[in-house]
């Protein structure tokens, strides 16, 4: 982690929806910082908040009705209190977004280039031939071959990687210093998707920007990655560098997911290990801790307690909101690590009676 | 493109040999006795009807007939001869043109003005007391006969007879080049009740659409390059008129034939009069050449919307 | 079940005012390939590579435009009627999209029962039901939830009823067509389990057709890879992800994003470009036009699916070797 400033500190950031059914809680208490040059991954499933806390960020949530507190910093402001027009300024200028679905993404009845001078002529005061000039270049600048013609063209014209180039261009129109990237690749072939996240990572090192990448695939945090924020039911339970992340996973969640997916390299005889249960409503989240209800090491004051992001003693760049006893917690992931179920591995650990854990934990 | 719209034409005149082959087929096979007696008008004589059966060329074998009809409408428009009236179809016609299209023309623009800006205001305030009017008072006008509207309206408005006598009552209507002003005034009244229908539909229908459209991807995209909201709404109404454009063609039809009622009720001399009374009097010549005039001008509208359609949505071309 | 020489050809047609065929997009291209009772065959590829549409005809939902399907030795591949009806009891599919697979208007009982009522079996009174409670059971569902409709479920839960609705006649086969690519992830892990699960204890067939490439290895004993409406590789699931010989399952592998952060950096060569149009597929090996070791022959010369030593049958003429798998960064365990 940078000791200099973050680029972007969003701080227990509230998002909050009005709905037939009652308030939806999409983001309950959230933060974390971006920095220059680095990649934030924000990991998590349908409903985890991941993309509502970016959508947010741009005030695009303000439409619906949201219900926002918390404060998000950016170059010593608080766009959670900017108002709207200078908000505007920043949008497709300081700070980009790209979206999961290139072809929805992009107005059918524009041509590309239109809608790429728009991009910069909303925000620069250039003539129409420089903004050409300019949609041209970023083109090129993503690999489309042949830009110079391509650029009168009509999105359906274009395939879906080529769709997706075309947006990031969109994006990059006007140098932002942090691209926000929601799903990018979700919607694309896994080539192309390794070639549209090799680019990203390019571009980056080339324009020097900050990129934060909201994706439930762990395959392409692991790729892009420096820094990883795992989110559940709008709260982030476990936050640190991906090679922490992926190496010392601390929160029971994150082991879910580990688990749970299918690799390449792993055994094929072992049965995945599911999360058990269903996402939960973010109308009535569980009590205290969100993940109780499918946490296999749960005890009954979790769902009492909200557990707070903590700092690990030993990993201070490291962050966990888990009510486990961190020396517990460490024995069961090792015990499935060697092989274990959690059921197994809980066992294993309750068994070690009291001087293995430091009260709070087993009976 | 030009591929498409030389489809769209060929299609069209295939179209319009139908509908001409339709109109012989209707009105003079089917029809039983004598054609010529059905157009002779009243108290033929012997030698009238003789001299119609020639001029029919009815001895002649049915395709025969049908060839030279055809002929008769492709090289000099000769849509027949009404004897009612003394005077060729296609004079009658043709003198009541300009007072019809006026209307059309009028009522057109005044519906899809007022139908589509009502429509996106609606839209982009939706459940505002401003939507719920809106759409409350375009429902009271859909259901509202034209007659009964362009009545209510004489009765109200109307210089003569009317209860707040602002607007030229029936019957005053005069040729754009005569008295402008007074062509003006007297048209706006058959305007709004010949739009009013076909303008409420089309509010309702831009208020769905672009309701859709503003929840579309693209229109994220576009707030979130930081473009100012007028910009983003503009966007979504391109976008939101597609699926309307093509409704245009089949509203045409219908405003053909409201026209036949406004131009009865507000005593406007168009093709729409003559046409009510060609059927009332049986004048058959004049009915056939009357409902071949408006299926050609029906047909000739929707070519034309299939093009813009076109132009609109680039994704049609290439189909 | 066999396929032989299948093909599927949709027409395009152009014209002013007649429309005239100008060619066709080749969807499913002669492809052959068995699958033995037991076993779990998984077709992969990408956007346009034909396996959906091979799903399709393996279960008549789509008439090939020529060759063969053979369903224990019996040729079915232009069966109409009550024949038709009666391998429809045996072969049966589950969908990729449970928000849409069901119908919004009948409750989780009547869709899961509605096999029985078309092919009028267990017609006794409440048999039916018991039935249907049972299959509920068998795939994880609470049975008493009988009479709600499937707007009330999650999107895993749909995919079971999917599921349990697919087994009511036990079939012997089984296509399951991205039964897991809409649901969330720690979802995905529940569906896969029990699809295995059912297999061992019912002895199923399953054809598993997806893009995710893990998902596949985990589930299926075969594998084959699918190219534009061509098989361009097909083996045993170990030999296939160690050592794939065509070029285009190696660049598939290495394209996989990997949960695992010290592999980043590691070399790996991207495919470039994008796939070509089934309607105007390149000639001869259809990969020739992106693949890194193409030459003059590829694109005179359609190679044909053979034996290349590796374990695996590949159609190309310059499989890959072990050095370069690890050049363009093929990682995997086998």
């Amino acid at each position: 982690m940078s000791a200099a400033e973050p680029l972007l500190r969003v701080e227990d950031l509230r998002v909050e929806f009005p709905s037939e059914d009652g308030v939806v809680h999409a983001v309950d208490g959230v933060s974390y910082d971006v920095y220059d040059g680095r990649t934030l991954g924000i990991v998590g499933e349908s409903g985890s908040g991941k993309t509502v806390s970016s959508l947010t960020t741009l005030g695009l949530t303000r439409r619906q009705g949201a219900r926002i507190s918390g404060r998000i910093m950016f170059e010593g402001r608080d766009l959670v209190a900017l108002p709207e027009d200078q908000l505007r300024g920043i949008r497709g200028n300081d700070i980009a977004m790209i979206f999961q679905d290139p072809l929805s993404s992009l107005h059918p009845l524009y041509r590309v280039g239109k809608q790429l001078i728009e991009a910069v002529r909303v925000h620069r005061d250039v003539s129409k031939a420089q903004a050409r000039e300019r949609a041209v270049e970023l083109l090129g600048l993503v690999g489309i071959p042949d830009p110079a013609t391509r650029v009168d063209q009509y999105p359906h014209e274009f395939s879906g990687g080529m769709r997706q180039r075309v947006m990031i261009a969109m994006a990059l129109a006007n140098e932002p210093k942090l691209l926000i990237a929601d799903e990018p690749t979700t919607a694309l072939d896994v080539t192309v998707q390794a070639q549209i996240l090799a680019l990203l990572e390019r571009l980056q090192r080339e324009l020097g920007m900050a990129i934060v990448v909201i994706t439930h695939d762990l395959g392409v945090v692991a790729e892009m990655a420096d820094d990883i924020a795992v989110m559940y039911a709008g709260r982030i339970v476990e936050k640190t560098s991906a090679d922490l992340l992926f190496s010392k996973p601390e929160h029971p969640y994150t082991w879910g997911l580990l688990q749970s997916i299918p690799t390449l390299t792993g055994s094929r005889e072992e049965p995945l290990i599911p999360i058990s249960g269903t996402p939960p409503s973010l109308i009535n989240p569980p009590s205290g801790c969100h993940f109780h209800p499918r946490c296999p090491y749960a005890e009954p004051e979790h769902a009492i307690v909200d557990p707070q992001l903590e700092q690990l003693a030993d990993q201070p760049s490291h962050g966990v909101a888990c009510l486990l006893e961190v020396d517990v917690r460490r024995r069961l992931w090792s015990e499935m690590r060697s092989g274990s179920t959690p059921q197994e591995a809980l066992a294993e650990v309750k068994d070690d009676g009291p001087d293995a854990a430091d009260g709070g934990a087993g009976s | 493109m030009s591929g498409y719209i030389v489809r769209r034409l060929l299609w069209g005149l295939l179209l319009l040999v139908i509908v001409c082959a339709l109109t012989f087929i209707i009105f003079r096979v089917i029809p039983t006795g004598n054609p010529a007696l059905r157009r002779a008008g009243r108290d033929p004589q012997p030698k009238e009807i003789k001299e119609i059966e020639r001029v029919l060329g009815l001895g002649k074998p049915l395709p025969v007939q049908f060839w030279e009809y055809i002929k008769g409408i492709v090289l000099h428009f000769n849509l027949g001869y009404s004897y009612y009236s003394d005077a060729p179809v296609k004079s009658l016609i043709s003198e009541r043109l300009p007072a019809t299209f006026s209307l059309m023309v009028g009522a057109a623009a005044m519906w899809l003005i007022g139908g589509l800006s009502v429509g996106i205001v609606s839209a982009l305030k939706q459940r505002s007391i401003f939507d719920r009017g809106a759409m409350g008072t375009a429902l009271a006008l859909i259901s509202a006969p034209e007659f009964w509207l362009g009545l209510v309206l004489l009765f109200l408005f109307s210089s003569d007879i009317g209860k707040f006598k602002i607007f030229p009552g029936a019957g005053s209507y005069v040729g754009i080049t005569s008295d402008p002003w007074k062509w003006f005034t007297s048209l706006l009244m058959p305007w709004f009740v010949l739009a009013s229908g076909s303008a409420a539909i089309y509010a309702r229908l831009m208020r769905g659409s672009l309701i859709e459209t503003m929840s579309e991807d693209y229109i994220r995209t576009a707030r979130a390059k930081g473009l100012p909201e007028r910009s983003v709404v503009r966007q979504g109404v391109r976008a939101a008129i597609n699926p309307i454009v093509t409704l245009f063609g089949l509203e045409v039809g219908v405003l053909l034939g409201g026209a036949i009622i406004v131009e009865d009720v507000f005593n406007i001399p168009g093709i729409g009069r003559l046409s009510y009374q060609a059927i009332v009097s049986s004048d058959f010549s004049v009915v056939q050449g009357t409902v071949l005039v408006a299926a050609m001008f029906i047909i000739v509208a929707n070519i034309v919307v299939d093009i813009v359609y076109a132009y609109l949505d680039p994704r049609v071309r290439y189909s | 079940m066999e396929v032989r020489n299948l093909v599927k050809h949709f027409p395009i047609s152009r014209g002013i005012l007649i429309k005239h065929n100008v060619g066709a997009v080749k969807a499913v291209d002669d492809i052959s390939f068995q699958i033995e009772q037991g076993e779990t065959l998984g077709i992969v590829g990408e956007t346009g590579c034909g396996k959906s549409t091979t799903a399709r005809l393996m279960m008549r939902l789509l008439e090939a435009t020529s060759g063969e399907i053979l369903f224990e030795g019996d040729d079915i591949t232009r069966l109409k009627g009550a024949q038709l009806k009666a391998i429809r009891r045996e072969v049966q599919m589950i969908f990729q999209d449970p928000y849409s697979s069901l119908n919004p208007r009948k409750t989780i009982g009547s869709i899961i029962a509605e096999p029985f009522a078309i092919h009028k079996l267990l017609t006794g009174k409440g048999e039916r039901k018991r039935a249907v409670q049972e299959l509920m059971e068998t795939v994880g569902l609470n049975p008493e939830h009988y009479n709600r409709y499937p707007h009330e479920f999650s999107g895993g839960q749909r995919q079971r009823i999917g599921v349990a609705r697919a087994l009511a006649l036990k079939p012997k086969l089984l296509i399951a067509d991205e039964p897991v690519s809409a649901l969330d992830v720690s979802i995905q892990a529940q569906v896969l389990n029990l699809l295995r699960d059912l297999q061992r204890q019912l002895g199923l067939t399953v054809v598993f057709i997806a893009h995710d490439q893990s998902v596949v290895r985990h589930m299926c004993d075969r594998v084959a890879v699918m190219y534009l409406g061509k098989i361009v590789e097909i083996g045993p699931g170990d030999a296939l992800y160690s050592t794939p010989s065509h070029p285009y399952t190696g660049a598939l592998l290495a394209a996989v994003p990997v949960a695992d952060p010290s592999h980043h950096g590691q070399d790996r060569r991207l495919l470039s470009g994008d796939v070509p149009s089934p309607a105007n597929p390149p000639s001869a090996c259809r990969f020739h036009t992106r693949c890194p070791k193409a030459q003059p022959l590829c694109s005179t010369d359609e190679p044909a699916l053979e034996d290349k030593g590796s374990g695996t049958l590949a159609a190309c003429h310059f499989p890959l070797t072990r050095e370069e798998l690890a050049l363009i960064g093929v990682r995997s365990g086998g």
